[in-house]
């Protein structure tokens, strides 16, 4: 019975999200569209990881991947969103395992944690893919 | 006829329900007595569309009249059109082409400043990622068949998706909210809902002062028999606040809550067309899950709205048969204004208002022809609304313009107009063409506005017909021709489309807009896949019938359109004109069947709290199959709120004598002595506590600047500040910057529609002196 330890993991990988989240609204405020709605995003990892506390062990391992930012300027945001689309997939992903997890327990606890937050990490990701796409061009072939 | 800058509405013509609302002509010469001829047109100071005919004696313009027999107006105008024609006799009509010389521009002739203007796009077009240096922002006050020519050239010609209109800034969240909800833009109503309806709702939308027309037909059905109920959604106490039976004045921001506690209200007391909802929506379910937790105590409680009130705004929703809304700016330029405007949709969805007599709906536009700017694609779209994630809408438009499809560009969503700005700040848009449009003045953040124009990196063309706070940045400034002396169609909010003949020459060298795109096209050598001109229309009627072209089969489509037709009918004729429909059409969705199939609509859809995009296999996967979509979205509160430094929360708007910023309307006499200087209105409790007297010089500061004009009290809601948004320094140049309301306001946009919020920016007062 690995689950436990599993949780902690993907508990500590919430909060991480929601402090890459933090820092980028913090570098790149000069993007009017970022700061206000990846504070949103990080309020959203807060309240995934708080509702998985109650089944989280604290000293689990840490995540596998960590936010290798903020970094300035047009390129450094494509790398933080690239950051970012990498920690909200691991998340994601963690969503599917836990919710097998969940099923293989018949814990309907921890099942109704993921229903109600996997769909809110995938239109995060979703949105990461949009914003990614539209800054990728003038980033890389124009500036 | 009575003085209309003191009534700005005139005479009351009541009218019954289902009958044809009276004729009643409105007319004003400057110098009364003959006059040499008439020549038709309609309306450029609003979105309304009123017909009129323009007065001409000796090569001026003398005069309008409305025209009796238009579909739009029977005759009326506003005061605006009463009087803002003088504006085209102005003595500081920019004449001549200007060219900047070090700290100063001069004049010159066309072919220096088109010389400069193409060697200028060679050098930044040359290489890879050339088209990415250029940025068009251009207006909703041009004609049709401009917009069209301006975003072929830009879309096929330097393939380029850097090219917005100022109409970002006024009904971008229309467009949105109308795509997201029924597959594709196109407004579902007709001004003839006023004539049938029971209640009109007025979401945001200050119609008396922004429309004055329409809401003369509202009036004259108010004084009729049988009149329809009224509910006022604003935070200010407007003329329509005033009228309505029910008026609601939510804290700014809170828009989102308001509808959602509305909605829940008609789901739970079974107002809800069940067949209707069945037969032709998609969502239901989890619109009720959704709503379910804004009962009214919340509600209340959110937008600080007493709960009878709340109660009593549902009665009005939920009794009427026949109910007419009605959305603006109120909710386009305000916190999460897609989502807001998609529930007032929702609600003619779950009522089974639509496309029938009396139940109608206007998403309003707030500039005369930024419907076309929609339709062609020159605002941030593509052109007859097609999709730019569907590959076979690129396909058309390829084959239309004989192009590789991979010359359009279509990898991402067309760039906005903030966005365009955000690389002009960057610098990687290294040349800017501002057409008909004032940014210096109205875009949110003066100042960043002013230090990203004055940025010696970036060349800017202005293309417009006076010097403004714009063209005084620019590199190069392009003369223009006006409504009154250039030809061309245009649409107004109801589908309706007019055509405009010039009535006189354009002053000194001044040139169509239609001439200048067509002239740098020809000058730039943009040829089709074939090495044939791009461009292959030298006229407005040719730009038209290419137009038609690019319509056909699509929503908007104008191919039964002629301007022969325009010129022999009475009245102006609504789109989709077609073989089929030679007469024009009165309401969309008549048959409850929506432009949602996938192989039609617009977008694929976008979540509605991050903007982030659907895939077409998301989309197909919800087999919309002409269903429309319940678009089900929880309230956050906005980007700015309200604290200790900065307790009130401004919002700015209109004034029924002005025009965006002046630059026609403060040149009209009557027009500018109405409304000469801005002010700012306060609720008395806040004026208390701040020590402000009526009359008394007030400096309004937020994080970005201030402003300092005499406070009004009175005419808003506590704890909300409100400053019209049309002043700025061409006519007061010791004033800056502390006259223009978008000194105050703030660079943020709405995720979806990517209007910016003018209506949420957090500030305090002081008295001065």
């Amino acid at each position: 019975m690995h689950l436990d330890e599993y949780l902690g993991t993907t508990h500590q990988a919430q909060t991480a999200l929601a402090g890459a989240f933090r820092q980028v609204a913090d570098a790149h405020g000069d993007e009017p569209d970022l700061a206000h709605l990846c504070e949103i995003l990080a309020a959203q990892c807060d309240t995934h990881a708080a509702r998985l506390k109650p089944f989280a062990p604290a000293d689990a391992d840490a995540p596998t991947h960590a936010f290798g930012g903020p970094r300035s300027g047009p390129l450094g945001l494509l790398r933080d969103l690239l950051d970012l689309y990498v920690l909200a997939s691991a998340c994601d992903m963690a969503w599917t395992i836990v919710g097998q997890a969940a099923r293989g327990a018949r814990n309907e606890d921890l099942l109704g944690v993921v229903t109600a937050c996997e769909s809110e990490t995938a239109i995060q990701l979703k949105w990461l893919t949009t914003r990614i796409k539209q800054a990728a061009p003038q980033t890389l072939v124009v500036a | 006829m009575v003085d209309r800058i003191a009534d700005p509405w005139g005479e009351r013509t009541p009218y019954s329900p289902g009958e044809p609302w009276p004729v009643r002509v409105d007319e004003h010469l400057g110098d009364p007595g003959p006059v040499d001829g008439w020549h038709r047109s309609a309306s450029v100071l609003h979105s309304n569309g009123d017909a009129m005919d323009i007065a001409v004696r000796g090569g001026r313009i003398v005069g309008v009249r409305g025209r009796a027999d238009d579909r739009v107006n029977h005759g009326r105008l506003g005061p605006k059109d009463l009087y803002g024609w003088q504006a085209n006799n102005s003595d500081d009509r920019l004449r001549r082409p200007l060219v900047r010389d070090g700290d100063r521009l001069v004049e010159t002739d066309w072919d220096t400043a088109m010389d400069r203007i193409v060697a200028r796009s060679r050098e930044l077009l040359d290489g890879p990622g050339g088209w990415g240096r250029f940025g068009f922002y251009t207006s909703g006050q041009l004609f049709l068949e401009e917009y069209y020519t301006l975003a072929v050239i830009g879309k096929a010609g330097i393939g380029t998706p850097h090219m917005d209109g100022n109409t970002r800034l006024c009904t971008a969240t229309a467009g949105q909210a109308l795509k997201a909800s029924f597959g594709t833009d196109g407004q579902p109503g007709s001004y003839t809902d006023i004539d049938h309806c029971d209640a009109i709702a007025l979401w945001g939308h200050n119609v008396a002062e922004t429309q004055t027309v329409l809401w003369t037909r509202m009036l004259d059905r108010r004084r009729g028999a049988h009149p329809p109920a009224m509910l006022a959604v604003d935070p200010r106490d407007t003329p329509v606040a005033r009228e309505a039976d029910v008026h609601l004045a939510p804290r700014a921001g809170t828009n989102l809550a308001l509808m959602n506690g509305q909605l829940r209200e008609v789901i739970h007391r079974g107002a809800v067309d069940k067949d209707y909802v069945a037969a032709h929506t998609l969502g239901f379910e989890e619109l009720c899950q959704k709503v379910e937790a804004y009962p009214f105590s919340r509600v209340a409680e959110i937008c600080d709205v007493p709960v009878a009130d709340l109660e009593r705004a549902a009665d009005l929703l939920c009794e009427a048969h026949r109910l007419l809304s009605t959305v603006l700016q109120g909710f386009y330029q305000s916190n999460q204004a897609t989502a807001a405007s998609c529930q007032v949709n929702n609600l003619h969805l779950l009522r089974g208002m639509l496309g029938r007599p009396g139940a109608g709906l206007y998403q309003m536009n707030g500039q005369p022809t930024a419907q076309n700017t929609r339709e062609t694609g020159a605002d941030g779209d593509l052109p007859g609304f097609r999709n730019w994630a569907n590959q076979a809408h690129i396909e058309e438009l390829a084959r239309l313009w004989n192009v590789e499809p991979d010359m359009i560009p279509h990898w991402a969503p067309p760039t906005h107009a903030m966005q365009i700005f955000r690389y002009a700040e960057q610098g990687s848009i290294k040349l800017l063409w501002i057409s008909a449009t004032n940014p210096a003045v109205s875009l949110p953040d003066l100042a960043r506005i002013r230090r990203i124009l004055a940025d010696p990196g970036l060349f800017v063309i202005a293309q417009d017909i006076f010097p403004t706070e714009t063209t005084e940045l620019a590199d190069v400034v392009l003369p223009a021709a006006t409504w009154g002396e250039k030809l061309g169609t245009f649409t107004n909010v109801d589908r309706t489309v007019h055509l405009s003949e010039p009535a006189v020459q354009p002053p000194g060298e001044a040139r169509p807009d239609l001439d200048i795109f067509l002239d740098y096209a020809r000058r730039m050598d943009f040829r089709d896949r074939d090495g044939k001109p791009l461009i292959g229309w030298s006229d407005p009627e040719g730009a038209f019938e290419a137009w038609k072209a690019c319509s056909r089969g699509r929503p908007c489509d104008y191919s039964g359109l002629t301007y022969e037709l325009l010129r022999s009918s009475g009245s102006g004729i609504q789109w989709p004109c077609t073989a089929d429909s030679p007469q024009g059409t009165e309401r969309l969705y008549v048959d409850g069947v929506f432009n949602t199939a996938p192989d039609m609509c617009e977008t694929y859809g976008n979540d509605m709290l991050t903007g982030a995009a659907y895939t077409a296999e998301e989309y197909k996967a919800k087999q919309p199959d002409g269903r429309a979509f319940l678009i089900a979205v929880d309230y956050h509160p906005s980007p700015e709120v309200p604290d200790e430094e900065y307790p009130l929360l401004l919002t700015t708007g209109r004034t029924v004598y002005q025009f965006h910023t002046r630059t026609k309307t403060g040149r009209a006499a009557e027009l500018d002595a109405a409304a000469p200087e801005v002010w700012v209105e306060l609720h008395p409790d806040d004026a208390t506590r701040h020590g402000i007297q009526d009359g008394d010089k007030v400096r309004v500061t937020s994080r970005r600047g201030s402003v300092s004009a005499p406070a009004r009290l009175g005419g808003v809601r506590p704890g909300v500040v409100f400053v019209p948004f049309h002043y700025g320094y061409w006519d007061r140049p010791d004033a800056q910057p502390h006259r223009a309301a978008n000194e105050l306001t703030m660079t943020a946009w709405d995720p979806v529609s990517k209007q910016p919020l003018f209506k949420v920016a957090a500030v305090n007062v002081a008295r001065e002196g």
